[in-house]
């Protein structure tokens, strides 16, 4: 590219997108001290809150996948589904929907009173005030980021590979997880790094939904809202805040390094 | 090109200027934290006081967090009077004025098995009540004390949710999510036929008085003060009450 008036323009707002996104990220540190952080670490509700947040977004994460990736491979690969366009925009609704909305309508789905309530009672399933609710949010908020990933990275094979592995004889199964499955990793593993953090941060549908109660529905965004709200607890809010960034940010790098995912390397901006 | 610009800025010109003149002589708006509970009253008091009232409700320990991490706001109306005399010996509000009474009641939805206070001891028993920090919660947790221990030990493990404002109590109990929820008994009104209340013991019913004050750094601390003088006498007064709030006690 030229240097021109844009150029100069394009890099201050650049930089005035890398200052504004990092600098509240870097006031929770500064506000914290490492020593603070390992402090509030120690308190049991906070263990217990990361420690919750971890095994919901885990198991959460696990059904998303299990389910959500032959479900994108149909979705992307079989053009002639039935109502494929629909499904495309209604699996990403919850995408856009507001997390209040999220929890609403799963209390009007799956709530007491809602439309399986009674199915649910009867088979004895809990999910308000229970950790399985906290799941279901979960999955319900972080699902759409897996999928609508996974259905651009399958979508994005070669269909003559996957055509080739069938006419050397493989089976569906066989060409998805041979063919399919290792060509849509990288796609794949970003949905799942967005979904993971979507669940991490879950916090609207979770409280409206689940509710809040210590070592079992109040997962750690929670805490730091409980935290926030005591008098003196802005620390231990700010403390929480700075694990959850680090673990949210080490769980996206990871994902990035396992894949070798080289980013914006491939583009190379900037050279004329 | 050049015409274009020069219309848009003849537009924005001419904008300033009728901004201008209708904001001439007009106060600027006063900002109001209001309890959860007080949602109801603040507004009809707002929309009564001609003046224009911008009016944000939440639990008065989030309202407090905020105003001693330097939100601006003009007058801070609390459901308690430790969070306004907390901040006022910080130096953040000016001396709080207590404005209005309430009461705790155990509210039920249609068909709990909940009929009295004995009842929320029954294991199984679904309660939710408010988080600690929130004076609702810091009521209910009054109430339970005056307990005998075994029960109040009993009615705690059949705790299952701690929301964070009143408001959510009474939604989840409007869902029918819970059997029991102690919210004020001006919710529980407010609710209607969607809640039967479960009237407590008056030796077991806690303290429970509103004291608003001016947030000191307020701009407009004259506006700030006749909004709570109407709180006390006027209008606003008249709202608490057709709400159900006591006067002061």
């Amino acid at each position: 590219m030229r240097r021109s008036p844009f150029s100069a323009l394009a890099a201050l707002a650049l930089l005035a997108t890398v200052a504004f996104l990092l600098v509240p990220v870097v006031a929770v540190f500064a506000d914290v001290g490492p020593g603070r952080l390992l402090e509030a670490l120690g308190e049991e509700s906070a263990r217990e809150a990361l420690r919750l947040s971890l095994w919901t977004t885990l198991l959460a994460v696990v059904i998303v996948v299990a389910v959500g990736t032959p479900a994108a491979y149909l979705l992307a690969r079989y053009e002639g589904l039935p109502g494929r366009s629909l499904i495309l925009t209604a699996i990403e609704l919850p995408l856009v929907m507001p997390p209040a909305v999220a929890g609403v309508a799963l209390l009007a789905a799956f709530g007491p009173q809602g439309i399986f309530g009674p199915l649910l009672d009867s088979a004895g399933v809990e999910l308000v005030f229970e950790t399985a609710g906290v799941v279901v949010a979960l999955v319900f908020v972080a699902a759409p980021f897996y999928l609508s990933q996974g259905v651009a990275a399958f979508a994005a094979l070669d269909g003559r590979q996957l055509e080739a592995a069938r006419t050397l004889g493989a089976g569906p199964f066989r060409t998805f997880a041979t063919v399919a499955l290792p060509g849509a990793r990288e796609g794949l593993a970003s949905g799942l790094a967005l979904a993971w953090g979507r669940a991490l941060g879950e916090f609207g549908a979770t409280l409206l939904f689940a509710g809040s109660l210590q070592g079992v529905t109040q997962t750690t965004p929670l805490a730091i809202f409980a935290e926030f709200s005591r008098p003196g607890g802005f620390t231990a809010a700010l403390a929480l805040s700075a694990v959850l960034i680090v673990v949210s940010g080490a769980l996206l790098l990871g994902v990035k390094l396992l894949v070798g995912e080289r980013g914006p390397a491939r583009g190379r901006p900037w050279t004329s | 090109m050049r015409r274009v610009l020069l219309i848009l800025a003849a537009a924005v010109l001419a904008g300033s200027l009728l901004a201008g003149c209708g904001s001439d002589g007009e106060e600027p708006p006063l900002t109001v934290l209001g309890a959860s509970s007080l949602e109801t009253a603040l507004s009809e008091y707002d929309r009564s006081a001609g003046a224009a009232v911008r009016a944000s409700f939440a639990g008065s320990d989030q309202l407090a967090a905020q105003i001693r991490r330097g939100a601006p706001a003009d007058v801070f109306a609390s459901a308690d009077t430790e969070y306004p005399a907390e901040l006022y010996r910080a130096g953040l509000v000016e001396k709080p004025v207590v404005f209005a009474a309430n009461e705790l009641v155990l509210a039920v939805p249609p068909g709990s098995p909940v009929a009295s206070l004995a009842d929320l001891a029954r294991p199984g028993t679904k309660l939710v009540v408010g988080a600690p920090s929130v004076p609702v919660g810091r009521y209910t947790r009054a109430l339970l004390a005056r307990l005998p221990r075994g029960e109040r030990r009993a009615i705690e493990r059949n705790i299952r949710s701690e929301e964070p404002e009143v408001g959510s109590v009474v939604a989840k109990l409007e869902q029918g999510a819970a059997d029991a929820g102690f919210l004020y008994v001006t919710d529980a009104e407010a609710a209607g036929d969607g809640l039967a209340t479960v009237r407590t013991p008056a030796r077991l019913q806690p303290t429970i008085a509103y004291a608003a004050a001016v947030v000191s750094h307020s701009d407009v601390r004259a506006a700030a003060h006749r909004y709570l003088d109407g709180l006390l006498h006027g209008q606003g007064a008249g709202a608490l009450r057709r709400s159900g709030f006591l006067p002061p006690p």
